[in-house]
């Protein structure tokens, strides 16, 4: 008994709402009473890299398709890697500010996967519309972390980012495996449920 | 520009940590809203002939779910740091 792909968006927003919240968090006090706990500073790269975990059994058990398959397991990796490189930096293992480069090739590469894979149009449902949203939100959204590369102190670059977690969780929870988006439904997309 | 005067250097961090914990009240707030404008999201409120995953899975209460995690293991341990930082400056 699966739950329906829905389900799985929802609690994956619910990560990245838990992620977007953590980071603004991470704005908004300074750097020494967050480094305080040691827990804290694996937090959002832990969380990150046990999101491209989790990934994998989303791409073996919830994909039909060979190019959702592809776009889902190339999340896995870019989440993975760029939640392996930010725990490397903050154990030490990592110092080249260049390994930041991890997180908006990441982000970049998921949103290419998001509208590569979506082959109907915007106004086909609710879910190809959001995957339209998600992925452009990706790719503009890369030049946060982008920017924190050279800019790492920067409130703007890292409030934005923390707020495109946000929204990702925003889009993430309004997706329904069949549902109109602006009352508009192909009949082609199926009967939407509950 | 007049020079800050040390009681307002102290409190500002700590207002900042406390505001970090009003975020997680606010993404509770934003699931009890959600919920009640569109109740048909909890399948709680409606529980028979349901299947196992509608009952466990439902967006308001993940949200606000996610929003007390984030308080309980976060924001207050964060607030509490920053309240000792501050006492043992002063």
């Amino acid at each position: 008994m699966e739950p329906q792909a829905e389900m799985v968006h929802w609690l994956f927003a619910g990560g990245l709402l838990f992620l977007g919240l953590v980071l603004l968090c991470e704005v908004l006090v300074d750097e020494e009473t967050w480094r305080k706990r040691a827990w804290r500073v694996y937090l959002w790269p832990g969380v990150a890299f046990g999101m491209g975990v989790l990934m994998w059994p989303v791409m073996t058990f919830f994909t039909n398709s060979a190019i959702h398959m592809l776009a889902h397991g190339s999340w896995a990796q870019a989440l993975m890697i760029a939640g392996g490189a930010e725990l490397g930096l903050a154990r030490g293992k990592l110092h080249s500010r260049w390994w930041k480069l991890a997180i908006p090739i990441g982000l970049v590469v998921s949103g290419l996967a998001f509208l590569l894979h979506e082959q109907n149009p915007w106004f086909f449902a609710r879910s190809a519309f959001l995957h339209h949203l998600n992925g452009w939100t990706l790719v503009i959204g890369s030049i946060f972390p982008f920017g924190l590369v050279w800019r790492p102190n920067s409130v703007v670059l890292r409030t934005g980012f923390a707020l495109m977690f946000v929204a990702l969780a925003v889009m993430l929870f309004c997706d329904r495996d069949v549902a109109p988006i602006f009352g508009h439904l192909s009949p082609l997309a199926g009967v939407p449920h509950r | 520009m007049a020079p800050r005067s040390t009681t307002e250097h102290r409190t500002r961090p700590r207002g900042r940590a406390q505001l970090a914990e009003g975020l997680g009240w606010l993404t509770v707030a934003a699931g009890v809203v959600w919920a009640i404008v569109q109740p048909d999201r909890l399948t709680l409120l409606h529980p028979f002939h349901q299947g196992f995953w509608w009952l466990v899975i439902e967006p308001p209460l993940l949200v606000m779910l996610v929003g007390a995690i984030f308080v309980f293991t976060v924001a207050r341990p964060l607030v509490a740091d920053q309240e000792e930082r501050d006492g043992a400056a002063s």
